[in-house]
């Protein structure tokens, strides 16, 4: 039941802000010097006068675009996940969500799979992170089809956004019909046994791990949360609501992320049992990618088993 | 251009009202900055009453030249002279620091207009004034964009971030001023109480900024009739972004708070106060207030 391969995310934001710019003379893209590995390139290929190269310097790229902001442009900064949020996060605090300015955040190489980097590029808690900053958007998009309208939505939403993307080509997840908006969940199976939520390209393997747990007997809802801030509340009430049992599972860590959100909504407006799967209290590692997710049980096969287990354990 | 007697003698006045206006507020809000605020006196009257291309009555205004405090901790300095420019009423300085007041610690853009940037975390304001004067090139307007930094803020691995990068896009629009009063908050270890080794000392500053690649002058940084004429200069100088090196006394114009890290952050007492006041009610480099001897 494996869904076909697309296209990575982050060939999709290069394309799709090359694309965007054709009609939006606003959009300039800053680059921490690795624009070869985050799509940027196919940015400057198209717009090289836009394309703004800032070096290894990433507490200064996001002040820089801030202060573009403040004189009319859409600065999107593009980076590594880690360093746009880890390294340059007092940038972002103080200068573009204090000030709620017109700045879009692509947090690159999100997640486990980054390319055999290890611990120090892979970053589990930028959605922990960023969902606690105000004034911040936080978007993860599931597959190309998303993420090309997610990027259409964040630079017509005037305020700071961050965008998770991601390096490995992603399974697709959605067909041509399908419509992002900001703030909305989408539920991408239906099942009474249990609801399983997730986000970013974690979704499609958690769908491939519904769909091996349909093939044992056990239905599962799925519900997509492609924008973790502001969470869709009711759409995470109604989707608990299906099964009242709640499984979340994301390429994150399980403190603070999807995970601890999901969890705030229910505790308050429909206390309910939450499971949360994804990295526990650890760093990563170097590693192969199938090896990785087997490892830290975001695989399909190991989320289904993992799910299993629980039901189990519940019954 | 530096400005004949009376003009300079007014703008003098004015600094000297700024002084007291900033020594008032921060004895009523019993918190606050002062060494620094009463450094920079001199250079923001200049900016404010003469450098600055705005309109205080249309603060938003497009081709408004820019002014960035990156030193936010002495926003009490800039609130005071934006209060004298006209910007909002002198009064509203007495709001400084209270629940509510638009005046906040440190600068909040969108809490009062006039300011364009929020600054405080040290570095930061600088890293946009490089993107304000970059998307100034980009857009092809011609205001220029000045921030102000300390000297102890450029200890802060941001600013030579920004100055490398104001550099390569070769930023001629962009006039950063280092306020060397020659101390910061707690400071290097030496000497007695209330000394500390500054910074940098001697050329070590001029140095770091030259070799970015910025253009550097030095100032008297209390010398109004010479700093209009150093930040002008500043901001015809083409092809690579330029600072001038403003020399300045921290707590100047207050003879027993001139030189003494500890009035970094302090309100004066009631009889403190008094006394500052009495030394401020002159013309500058009076009453004891002593000349900087750099140049």
């Amino acid at each position: 039941m494996a869904l076909p391969t697309g296209k990575a995310l982050r060939t999709v934001f290069g394309e799709t802000v090359a694309e965007l710019a054709n009609d939006d003379p606003r959009i300039l893209v800053l680059d921490g010097d690795v624009g070869s590995s985050t799509g940027a390139e196919i940015f400057e290929a198209a717009h090289p006068q836009r394309f703004l190269q800032m070096g290894i310097a990433e507490q200064n790229m996001l002040g820089v675009a801030a202060g573009l902001a403040t004189v009319g442009f859409v600065p999107i900064v593009s980076s590594f996940a880690c360093f746009v949020v880890a390294r340059a996060l007092d940038s972002v605090r103080v200068l573009i969500a204090q000030p709620a300015l017109n700045v879009k955040i692509m947090g690159g190489y999100t997640g486990l799979l980054t390319g055999m980097t290890g611990k120090t590029h892979q970053i589990f808690n930028d959605i922990a992170i960023m969902r606690t900053l105000a004034n911040m958007t936080v978007l993860a998009p599931a597959d190309e089809v998303e993420a090309r309208q997610a990027i259409a939505a964040m630079i017509s939403l005037d305020g700071p956004v961050y965008i998770q993307m991601t390096r490995e080509p992603s399974p697709v997840l959605f067909d041509a019909g399908y419509r992002f908006e900001v703030g909305a969940s989408v539920r991408v199976r239906e099942g009474a046994d249990v609801t399983l939520v997730s986000t970013g390209v974690q979704t499609a393997r958690v769908y491939e791990a519904a769909e091996i747990l349909g093939g044992r007997g056990i239905e599962a809802t799925v519900l997509h949360v492609p924008t973790i801030k502001p969470i869709d509340e009711e759409g995470i009430v109604q989707a608990a609501r299906a099964s009242g049992f709640v499984v979340v599972v994301e390429d994150q860590t399980i403190l603070g992320g999807l995970g601890g959100a999901v969890s705030e909504v229910l505790s308050e407006h429909y206390p309910v049992f939450v499971k949360r799967l994804g990295v526990r209290d650890v760093y990563g590692e170097s590693g192969p990618n199938d090896l990785l997710l087997d490892k830290y049980r975001l695989s399909a096969a190991t989320v289904a088993q993992d799910v299993e287990s629980l039901l189990a354990l519940r019954a | 251009m530096a400005q004949a007697g009376p003009a300079l003698a007014e703008l003098q006045q004015t600094a000297q009202q700024l002084r007291r206006e900033i020594v008032k507020t921060v004895a009523h809000a019993r918190g606050g900055h002062l060494g620094g605020p009463l450094s920079a006196a001199d250079i923001l009257t200049a900016l404010y009453f003469r450098v600055l291309n705005i309109r205080p009555e249309e603060p938003g205004w497009p081709d408004r030249d820019r002014f960035i405090l990156s030193k936010g901790h002495s926003s009490i300095a800039l609130y005071g002279v934006l209060a004298l420019r006209g910007y909002f009423p002198v009064e509203e300085l007495l709001s400084f620091d209270s629940m509510g007041s638009r005046l906040q610690g440190h600068p909040d853009m969108h809490a009062l207009p006039g300011l364009d940037m929020s600054s405080g975390s040290l570095g930061l304001g600088f890293s946009a004034g490089v993107g304000i004067a970059l998307g100034a090139k980009l857009a092809q307007k011609a205001f220029t964009t000045f921030v102000m930094v300390g000297d102890g803020e450029c200890n802060e691995g941001i600013v030579w971030e920004g100055a490398h990068v104001a550099q390569r896009y070769g930023l001629d629009n962009l006039v950063v001023i280092v306020d060397k009063n020659d101390l910061q908050q707690f400071g290097w270890r030496a000497g007695p109480p209330g000394q500390r080794r500054p910074p940098y000392s001697g050329d070590e500053l001029r140095l770091r900024w030259e070799a970015f690649g910025w253009a550097v002058s030095e100032v008297d940084g209390h010398d109004i009739a010479a700093v209009i004429p150093a930040l002008e200069a500043a901001r015809t100088l083409e092809g690579r972004p330029a600072v001038v090196i403003a020399h300045t006394v921290k707590g100047k114009g207050v003879s027993f708070m001139e030189g003494d890290y500890r009035w970094h952050t302090r309100a004066p007492t009631s009889q403190e106060l008094g006394a500052a006041l009495a030394e401020l009610s002159g013309p500058a480099g009076q009453n004891g207030a002593g000349q900087n001897g750099a140049s």
